[in-house]
């Protein structure tokens, strides 16, 4: 029973959102604050429970029981304490009297993700990239992956010229670049396809959970 | 005091990461890992921070009585119920299990409220295709062309529209070969070119070139 | 104004409404549509068929409620495959909601027939380690020392007492990853991280939209990809158990044609009305 009653609410809910594709309207806007409210009640939870319990308390736990019956300071235990504090700055940032304190934390996150990501999106996103790049441009015996392999290493190269941006693009640059250009609209096209499918099947999801709703109700009413 | 401090956390963090990539030995690693540490419970409270501000901005509105405040209640009652819920009527730690009072609000509250949200992209995306996706000149067409191909490739209609074709020329087989082949070489060209950019922003920050990090003031 | 004229200003809403009624009508027919198999779902099938009983999985749950129709029947697909192959699941999340979601297909997993019977014991057959805050950097993290960012389950229980966990430190001693992703953070990172870091093995089932942005990955990086609700049709039929991924292709297919008809009828009504609009037009 509890369960049909929470697919009714799930299914009016779903229906208040729906209605905002005629106009927007009072439902629409009550069914969207309460998205909003309900998810940042979500976050909080979750970093209560997830983070704050099982990161900090359990381990700063850890810590203190140490100290207390061995005398040993264990730093990795004391580190969420640390953490705390930096996170306490962060916190500060509401206030805007004391708010530039938050600037620490931020500079801490900000030189962690810098610091990452030079050597990461080097080695992942370039030079790995470039190394699968690198394939035969003839393959004997198969001439499918061969003319694939042309058009990739074609591809790559052309689309980085039309990139390149120090030059202009005239002449023989200009119409390298121009292939480039071409190969990049067949991306974005397939990028296009993509989300079409995409949204289009989130919205069979919503039908469907419509569907076993109403069918809940007829259920009900048998 | 209020940038030099932050710049210089910034540049010393950074190296330190970058350092230990090549020597992940004592005491890199342990600076690094430290470090890791504390900024995966600065991500908590940053998700926080976020609610608090969400909170703070619809009581002003509230307050001021400010267009649409009526929704603002709405918002932070729903704010209220699901954290009073979750942390003090839900089996503590368990909060997440089937038959939770938690979970009940999460499956037939959040879960419809989430889902629909995204879901009706589908309409506003098949009304800008039909008003603004125009073949009105060569790249625009190829565009268009290869969105067709994987659209209809991708599903099974492809296949029933074009199984009069030989075999490995249907439509499924064209749209693979797109995705596989231009589609992928594009694709490359544009993460390299993005590779470089964030490699020379992330050198620029660490150097201390580039503040707009740390906002006015 | 003549009827191509009309058809380019046509009030949005009866386009919503054709595309209500394409995605709703499919729905009450049982129509399971002929699904061909791409290369890079059935590598990821066969990866998970060639690994022995008792392996370790790592299994990344990197998405909302908002994506659920696509990754969902993805995670239930994978489930249902490691519990038939009788492989440890380490579940995680780096979305706060995902590691909900990973219950959730857990739990309608286990009501079918096929698994009904089935005991499986939280800690020793699977665990659900719960959502880190952090993104790439837990990735990171858990390459050197899991522990370091999951000292317990989401229940409280320590690493150290689970069976399971036993003996598993970082990525080495995982045999394979499968991440479900919906956007950042997602299988982008754990390629830079757990596969070009610490020499994971990895595949990805991705949202449609996410999936263009990976294959430059694949397969050097990535070692099969599923993109999208089609994905998740594939991995069905090649289970053999059709299910939510393979019922939702019709409406797919309508749903397609349907935006294909309106691009095609929208050109039409340009190029026919674009002469009188290039000679100032009357009305």
């Amino acid at each position: 029973m509890s369960e049909a009653i929470g697919l009714w609410i799930g299914a009016l809910l779903t229906l208040g959102i729906f209605s905002f594709l005629y106009k927007d309207n009072p439902l629409y806007k009550f069914c969207e604050a309460l998205f909003v409210g309900i998810s940042a009640g979500y976050f909080v939870v979750i970093s209560y429970w997830q983070i704050i319990v099982a990161k900090m308390v359990d381990v700063l736990r850890v810590g203190f029981d140490y100290w207390i019956v061995l005398r040993y300071f264990d730093f990795q235990s004391w580190l969420p304490l640390l953490g705390g504090v930096f996170g306490i700055l962060m916190l500060l940032r509401l206030f805007p009297k004391i708010g530039w304190i938050s600037r620490w934390s931020l500079a801490l996150v900000v030189g962690t993700t810098a610091g990452l990501y030079f050597t990461v999106y080097l080695v992942s996103n370039g030079m790995m990239q470039v190394k699968s790049t690198i394939i035969p441009l003839y393959v004997a015996g198969d001439m499918s992956t061969t003319i694939g392999n042309i058009v990739v290493v074609l591809g790559t190269v052309c689309g980085l010229i039309y990139f390149f941006f120090s030059k202009e693009h005239k002449g023989v640059f200009g119409g390298v670049a121009k292939i480039g250009i071409w190969f990049i609209m067949i991306t974005f096209g397939a990028s296009f396809g993509y989300t079409v499918m995409s949204r289009m099947s989130l919205l069979i999801g919503r039908m469907d959970y419509l569907g076993i709703s109403f069918g809940e109700f007829l259920k009900l009413l048998k | 005091m209020r940038r030099e401090v932050p710049i210089a956390i910034t540049a010393v963090v950074g190296i330190i990461f970058l350092m230990s990539y090549f020597t992940p030995h004592f005491p890199l690693n342990v600076l690094h890992n430290s470090a890791t540490d504390i900024f995966m419970i600065i991500a908590a409270f940053s998700i926080l921070l976020g609610v608090l501000n969400l909170v703070r901005v619809n009581l002003e509105k509230i307050s001021k009585k400010k267009r649409d405040w009526p929704f603002s209640i709405v918002l932070i009652l729903g704010l209220l119920v699901m954290t009073i819920v979750g942390l003090g009527f839900s089996k503590g730690r368990n909060f997440m299990e089937l038959g939770t009072n938690f979970r009940y609000l999460y499956d037939y509250v959040y879960n419809p409220l989430s889902a629909t949200m995204f879901s009706i992209l589908a309409f506003f995306i098949a009304s800008a295709s039909y008003r603004a996706f125009r073949g009105r000149n060569l790249e625009a067409t190829l565009l268009l062309v290869a969105a067709f191909v994987v659209m209809l490739g991708r599903v099974p209609i492809g296949y029933y529209l074009s199984s009069w074709l030989p075999t490995n020329y249907h439509l499924g087989d064209a749209a693979s070969w797109i995705m596989n082949v231009p589609q992928k070489a594009g694709q490359r060209a544009i993460m390299i070119g993005i590779a470089l950019g964030v490699v020379s922003t992330s050198i620029r920050i660490i150097l201390g070139l580039e503040r707009t990090y740390l906002g006015g003031e | 104004m003549n009827f191509f004229e009309k058809l380019l200003v046509i009030d949005r809403r009866v386009i919503f409404l054709f595309v209500a009624v394409a995605i709703a009508v499919p729905l009450f027919f049982k129509v399971n549509l002929k699904v061909d198999i791409t290369p890079e779902v059935r590598k990821v099938y066969d990866i998970m068929e060639n690994l022995p009983e008792g392996s370790k999985v790592l299994v990344a749950f990197d998405y909302d409620p908002g994506s659920m129709p696509e990754l969902q029947p993805m995670a239930e697909s994978f489930i249902r495959h490691c519990i038939r192959k009788k492989l440890k699941m380490i579940i995680m999340g780096l979305w706060p909601q995902g590691f909900i979601q990973a219950n959730q297909a857990l739990e309608k997993v286990l009501k079918e027939e096929e698994f009904k019977d089935v005991k499986l014991e939280e800690g020793v057959d699977w665990v659900n380690l719960g959502y880190a805050a952090g993104n790439e950097v837990v990735i990171e993290r858990m390459g050197s020392d899991i522990s370091a960012v999951f000292a317990a389950d989401y229940r409280g229980m320590k690493l150290g007492n689970l069976p399971l966990m036993k003996g598993v430190k970082n990525f080495s001693n995982i045999d394979f990853i499968y991440n479900l992703s919906a956007g950042y953070p997602g299988t982008q990172e754990w390629v830079q991280f757990a596969v070009d870091k610490f020499g994971a093995k990895l595949a990805a089932g991705n949202t449609a939209v996410q999936a263009p942005l990976i294959y430059p990955f694949y397969p050097k990086q990535l070692l099969g990809v599923l993109g999208g609700m089609k994905g998740a049709a594939e991995y069905e039929v090649l289970m053999g158990i059709p299910a939510t991924g393979v019922k939702y292709m019709f409406s797919q297919s309508v749903a397609h044609g349907v935006v294909c008809f309106f691009v095609i009828i929208g050109n039409l009504a340009f190029f026919l009305t674009r002469g009188k609009r290039k000679s100032g037009g009357q009305k």
